[in-house]
């Protein structure tokens, strides 16, 4: 597919929110919030960044990406689903026994996912076993994740930073989410993860900070990780969770519940007209 | 062969003797390669092995991702850490996706000896006998250890192999027709009166208990049980109804591992006798391994007697 720039990326980023927020209001369950903060990032990786073939999901040469904050699926299934390695109209389907659309990510099942993900801290040791296999067999592939700052408690985390520190992985690039909530509160005060660029440097990683919401700043945080030689790069990157609805916006609450009728309409009504007011029209 | 080997050293051997034939094959640690034996690999293949530090959960993580990118990495600690810590890793980035990962425990059972119940692991063939599409494999002697290790480089999927620290004598490779195939067990000794169904070093103690029983007129058939999942069924159920009472023996709890296993197929197909032989709901304790194999009756003697009992509750 033709890699998106500028504007065309905020109109994908704003049509996967409302995929993904339709679905999950469908299926009367799921993680809209998280979703929504990382749908910017998500668009870029697989709009503009990434080298995958939606034909060929298990293309060996793909550039692969973990979902560490497992339960965002309904962002990442819009965006494959857009992207073309799956009917966007199984999205009406997501978390029920009829399809193949579980609540977490899940690779066995649906095409395009690089790795089966839910529980909070392990999708980074995998994205960690990938990208070193890129290093020993020499390939040019490179690999990307996203953990939520809110996961940064677990302590395999740091054990993966750890690690990928350890190798020089120079082909692993993770963006942490940090939407400052978490289910039971602000992150702060459930468990303070900050600071997260001093912790990271001295774990030796590339740090970069951005407005996770800005495409410009994302896409050279990208080039700024390829640039980046001996060390793993995180984009440290501050965002609004629930962005793009207006009353799910820096609300925990939204973390892990579905809009009911009257407020997905609202939802719908607010995303399509920032599609509208993007397109121009 | 003859001789004796503890079944990790005949692991570490086949590390190395398969890498050349193998080149997918990839080795991962957790700062215990002397321990594993994993250390002549490491020697010999360093850029194919990767030492994670003492961060098993990291480790068993990264296999994942090698295996989902092509690799056949067999992650190496003690049971304890590879089952008990790491479970959750292991079900839900492992077997969960399915992947092309061999979880090597070892040091499993009382038989660590010295360290003590800290770092003897009873519960991880229950444990890995839990997660869905997990292949559990504890080989009996360091014959069949190698030819376990290359029958899971052959299998693509996710598999869990225990491994023993005592040296024990090797005995397979003098077995007439002994053939070793994941899910298939070997019947080692023919026998009428009760069939022990043994694994691990277990199954060496269980030739010995045939031998006792025998002088007391008590025909003993034994099945080497390497494979514990998938369970060979049609095997048992054989030795349930010509032999009408079964025992199983593993170095491991009565709860949910082998025993488990079998009293559950032949509870609901083949009612018989069947009794457990092995750590009964008890953490380990420190000692020389054959002073807690003994403390626990897991010996050759404690074994013939939960034989005679078997034998005296047919009907």
């Amino acid at each position: 597919m033709e890699k998106l720039f500028g504007k065309d990326l905020a109109v994908a980023a704003y049509k996967a929110r409302l995929l993904a927020v339709e679905a999950v209001h469908r299926a009367a369950s799921g993680h809209p919030g998280g979703s929504l903060s990382c749908a910017d990032a998500l668009t870029v990786l697989y709009f503009n960044e990434m080298n995958v073939d939606s034909a060929n999901p298990n293309w060996a040469e793909r550039d692969r990406f973990v979902l560490s904050k497992g339960h965002c699926a309904p962002a990442l299934y819009a965006v494959l689903a857009m992207q073309g390695f799956f009917p966007v109209e199984d999205l009406q389907l997501l978390r029920s026994i009829k399809a193949h659309l579980s609540g977490h990510p899940d690779m066995r099942h649906v095409p395009g996912v690089d790795m089966s993900t839910g529980s909070l801290g392990q999708g980074l040791s995998t994205a960690v076993g990938m990208a070193l296999t890129a290093k020993i067999t020499r390939k040019l592939w490179r690999t990307y994740a996203i953990c939520g700052d809110g996961e940064l408690a677990e302590g395999q985390i740091w054990e993966a930073i750890m690690s990928a520190a350890k190798w020089k992985l120079d082909n692993l690039c993770v963006f942490i989410d940090v939407n400052g909530l978490q289910i039971d509160g602000a992150t702060k005060d459930v468990m303070p993860t900050e600071p997260l660029d001093k912790k990271l440097e001295a774990f030796n990683w590339h740090v970069v900070k951005i407005d996770g919401h800005d495409y410009a700043q994302i896409l050279a945080a990208l080039a700024e990780a390829r640039r980046t030689k001996g060390k793993p790069t995180a984009i440290l990157m501050a965002t609004v969770k629930g962005k793009g609805v207006s009353f799910m916006e820096n609300q925990a609450g939204w973390h892990g519940k579905a809009p009911n009728a009257d407020e997905f309409a609202v939802a719908k009504a607010e995303l399509e007209a920032k599609i509208k007011e993007l397109e121009g029209k | 062969m003859a001789g004796k080997i503890a079944t990790r050293a005949a692991y570490g051997k086949a590390l190395v003797e398969f890498a050349e034939k193998y080149p997918e094959l990839v080795v991962l640690d957790a700062d215990l390669a002397m321990a594993t034996m994993t250390k002549d690999f490491r020697a010999a293949y360093p850029d194919r092995f990767f030492d994670c530090g003492i961060a098993e959960n990291n480790m068993t993580g990264i296999a994942a991702g090698m295996a989902a990118s092509g690799l056949k990495p067999f992650t190496n600690t003690f049971a304890i850490f590879a089952a008990g810590r790491s479970y959750e890793q292991v079900r839900n980035s492992i077997g969960y996706p399915h992947l092309n990962v061999k979880v090597v425990g070892s040091h499993g059972g009382v038989s660590v000896g010295e360290d003590g119940a800290t770092h003897q692991c009873t519960e991880d063939l229950a444990l890995m006998r839990q997660i869905p599409e997990m292949t559990v494999v504890c080989p009996c002697d360091g014959h069949e250890m190698r030819l376990a290790v290359e029958a899971l480089l052959n299998y693509d999927g996710p598999a869990y192999l225990r491994l023993a620290r005592p040296a024990t004598e090797i005995f397979t490779d003098e077995l007439e027709g002994y053939k070793f195939e994941l899910g298939k067990g070997v019947t080692i000794a023919d026998g009428s009166d009760v069939t022990i169904i043994a694994t691990g070093i277990m199954v060496g103690m269980a030739r010995q208990a045939r031998e006792l029983l025998a002088a007391e007129g008590i025909s003993v058939r034994v099945i080497d049980m390497h494979t514990i999942k998938p369970l060979d069924e049609e095997l048992v159920l054989k030795a349930a109804r010509e032999t009408g009472a079964i025992v199983t023996s593993e170095e491991a709890s009565v709860l949910g591992g082998l025993g488990g296993a079998v009293a559950e197929l032949l509870a609901e197909n083949c009612p018989v006798p069947v009794l457990r032989h092995g750590v009964n709901d008890s953490f380990g304790r420190s000692g020389t391994a054959a002073a807690v194999l003994e403390y626990f009756g897991l010996t050759a003697e404690g074994l013939a007697e939960k034989c005679r009992k078997a034998v005296s509750m047919k009907k």
